[in-house]
């Protein structure tokens, strides 16, 4: 059902890790896979017929989802940003150095 | 709760302090960054020996933050293997940096580079001493993001390339870690480890575990460099300033990836005979491979990562043996392993400063222009190879006895194999780098500054005197608490909770 | 021609976000401050205050705005919201444990209520915003270093 969705989302940018060689495209890639895993997450805590889990006089805390899930995937989002953020600008002075986005041509450190 | 227990959250809240000061005023006031670099390093040196004292006397403290205590909050826990980890981390931390005080002169920005170098120090240490599964991961990030901006800290082409890769990959592990988190608290509910350890025991399904287990072991795997997920490392490593190289190959392997699969395998998932012998044969593939790869190396940094898989395949095949004897063995190679090949890369840093190359074919003879490099470098070199009196011997030694005591003579014997190919391997760095002829280019150089001759003499000193570890009084204060906890395995939930 | 030489975009785009800047920005703060009582908190409304200032970047041209918040004033906003949240942290001792609830919690649902969380929240604003508006600016400066090498 729906997590089979998060699952295909996951090998969606799995495939742009592994199989595209432009630079942006693999962090398009790494993004998407790490949003696919939050989503996963977020959906582990649904119960069934739940309201928001935000305080108010009318809600009863037992007719809520589950907040847990909540707060970590806002945490995980902004992990996830500094981590693209770096990456982005590493790829530009990349690009600067090297002259070219392409993976292939980006090969002097072997052995 | 222990009033000595308020030492826990010191060692995240210190170094985090001080990068953000240096961050601040370190454009303003230049001796800041130095000095306070040095200082934090020093204070936290400080409160990781008292943390070893403190825990010899009291076996376990926990510090619930805010009041909010356990299942429902958050805690910081320090017990043998933490207060372990913390004093190998810390001795390190200082002395490289002492160390860059004088090697970061010649790089853009050093105020920049000790705020990050500070970043990754506490993250470091909040991984250590999280008691909770998802603060392990949070901590585990900064630490990580943190070092693949200062891999890429000398913004040249390699250093670049190989920070990009490194990054990439870096993040796809943590990402197998989230997922083996999100499944785990779908399962137990809970976070804080040792409630997740004591619901785990209820639970019977296993096909979810052993997938759990799977995932773990890829993500942890890739941040501590196992042989199939080990093709950042020879990149990485030598492009890094050489501080940051001792720092990544001398402890964030080991902190973000071994320490922390022992912790979640040991604790709270429980250790079965699968995981040990998948962790054994691991072990004994990055061993061979490391050293097979090493040897036909040219490169010096690179020749040292490579041996870096190797070592930690060593650690690693010793914790997969699971009895105490191996499990002792295996925490002291960690300690031994970050001293000696800290200062392996120390050294080479320091030949690359007087002469700016890393390529072995190019030296030669260097040994009488620089006499405390090589003599340091020896020192190290001889501890790698497993000769006696150093501490690599006594290390290398207990782990072969304990593998043949546990049944498996044949690991035992690819162990001895390889210990032979790493002393080759260091002969020919030697003899290369620091024996020979003195060739004409090499007759203006000169040894490196006090404070990096001061870095690379203590960690030496700490190489000699190593074996001292294992006497049996010294030992029951540093590595029988640590060793001891692993085995403990199940009964860490309840001893957290009795703790509080 | 005329297009490369002013900074910038169209007049009825610096019309609109002279107006809307503002709005974004009270918004934002809004967000900050009733974290503890509607979703939000210091995540999102940091976001939401470097976006009203990205939107003027956009509009009127990266030297007319930076000229007024030079880079300096933005890094120095980002470590003082990071070291006012560790000593918000730190006074928690007061209390007994580090980062505990030190201040009197109000009755729910008001806007005084919740103890130290409102400040953490403002702390935390201060850093996300000054951060994400510092990445903007590094990545979009160092782009037009890049063209011009």
């Amino acid at each position: 059902m729906i997590y089979i969705l998060c699952l295909i989302l996951f090998c969606v940018g799995i495939y742009g890790v592994l199989g595209k060689r432009n630079l942006i495209k693999m962090i398009v890639g790494i993004t998407i896979a790490e949003h696919a895993v939050l989503l996963f997450f977020i959906l582990l805590g649904y119960r069934n017929n739940g309201r928001a889990p935000i305080l108010s006089e009318e809600v009863l805390i037992t007719q809520m989802v589950d907040p847990i899930p909540q707060a970590l995937v806002l945490t995980a989002i902004v992990i996830g940003l500094g981590s693209t953020a770096l990456l982005i600008a590493l790829a530009m002075r990349l690009y600067g150095k090297y002259g070219t986005y392409d993976i292939a041509k980006i090969k002097e450190l072997r052995g | 709760m222990n009033e000595n227990a308020i030492l826990i959250p010191l060692f995240v809240v210190v170094p985090l302090a001080g990068a953000f000061l240096i961050a601040l005023l370190g454009r303003r006031f230049s001796f800041l960054p130095d000095l306070l670099g040095s200082l934090v390093t020093l204070v936290l040196l400080g409160l990781s020996l008292a943390a070893v004292r403190v825990v010899y006397f009291d076996s376990m403290l926990v510090y619930p933050l805010g009041g909010w205590k356990a299942p429902i909050g958050i805690t910081l826990v320090m017990d043998g293997l933490t207060s372990f980890m913390l004093a190998t981390t810390n001795v390190v931390a200082f002395s490289i940096a002492i160390y860059a005080r004088d090697y970061m002169e010649g790089y853009t920005s050093k105020g920049m580079f000790y705020s990050l170098f500070l970043l990754m120090l506490a993250g470091m240490n909040g991984v250590i001493v999280a008691g909770d599964i998802f603060n392990l991961f949070v901590f585990l990030e900064i630490a990580a993001v943190s070092s693949y901006a200062l891999v890429a800290f000398g913004t040249e082409r390699h250093a670049l390339e190989a920070a990009f890769k490194y990054a990439v990959m870096g993040t796809m592990g943590s990402l197998f870690i989230l997922l083996g988190i999100v499944l785990l608290y779908g399962l137990t509910s809970t976070l804080n480890m040792a409630d997740m350890s004591h619901m785990l025991s209820f639970k019977d399904d296993q096909n979810l575990i052993l997938m759990v287990c799977v995932l773990f072991l890829m993500g942890f795997g890739l941040k501590s460099a196992l042989v199939p997920f080990h093709a950042w490392l020879p990149d990485a490593h030598p492009s890094a300033p050489a501080p940051i190289s001792a720092m990544l190959s001398g402890i964030l392997i080991k902190s973000l990836g071994v320490y922390a699969l022992v912790r979640i395998f040991f604790h709270v998932i429980g250790m079965t005979s699968t995981l040990s012998s998948i962790l054994m044969f691991l072990g004994v593939l990055s061993m061979m491979v490391g050293v097979l790869l090493a040897i036909g190396q040219w490169d010096l940094k690179r020749l040292l990562a490579y041996h870096s898989i190797s070592q930690v395949g060593y650690v690693v095949f010793a914790i997969g043996l699971g009895t105490p004897l191996g499990l002792m063995a295996g925490l002291f190679h960690l300690f031994n392993h970050s001293i000696f090949k800290s200062l392996l890369f120390l050294n080479s840093g320091a030949v690359e400063y007087a002469t700016g190359t890393r390529d072995l074919k190019k030296m030669g003879g260097l040994q009488k222009k620089m006499p405390v490099t090589s003599g340091t470098c020896f020192v190290a070199s001889l501890s790698i190879a497993g000769i006696p009196p150093f501490n690599g011997f006594w290390s290398k030694l207990i782990i072969i006895i304990a593998a043949v005591k546990a049944g498996h003579p044949i690991y035992a014997i690819w162990a001895v194999l390889a210990s032979i190919l790493t002393l080759a391997s260091f002969m020919k760095v030697m003899k290369y780098a620091f024996l020979g002829e003195l060739r004409n280019k090499w007759q203006e150089v000169k040894e490196v500054p006090v404070f990096m001759q001061g870095a690379m003499i203590s960690l030496a000193l700490i190489c000699m005197l190593g074996g001292v570890l294992i006497l049996s009084g010294v030992e029951d204060v540093f590595l029988k608490p640590a060793a001891m906890t692993l085995v403990e395995g199940f009964n860490y939930s309840g001893m957290v909770f009795r703790n509080q | 021609m005329n297009k490369e030489q002013a900074p910038g975009m169209s007049i009825i785009v610096k019309t609109v976000s002279r107006f809307t800047a503002w709005l974004i920005l009270l918004y934002g703060i809004y967000i900050v401050l009733h974290g503890h009582v509607s979703p939000g908190g210091g995540f999102a409304g940091g976001v939401i205050i470097a976006l009203s200032f990205i939107n003027l970047i956009l509009a009127y041209g990266k030297n007319k705005v930076l000229n007024k918040l030079s880079e300096r004033w933005v890094g120095l906003c980002e470590s003082t919201g990071a070291l006012l949240f560790l000593t918000i942290a730190l006074l928690g001792l007061t209390g007994g444990y580090f980062f505990k609830n030190f201040l009197p919690a109000g009755e729910p649902f008001h806007l005084f209520s919740g103890g130290s969380i409102p400040l953490a929240y403002i702390a935390i604003s201060f850093k996300v915003w000054a951060g994400l508006l510092a990445i903007f600016i590094a990545l979009t400066v160092l782009r037009i270093d890049n063209e011009e090498k």
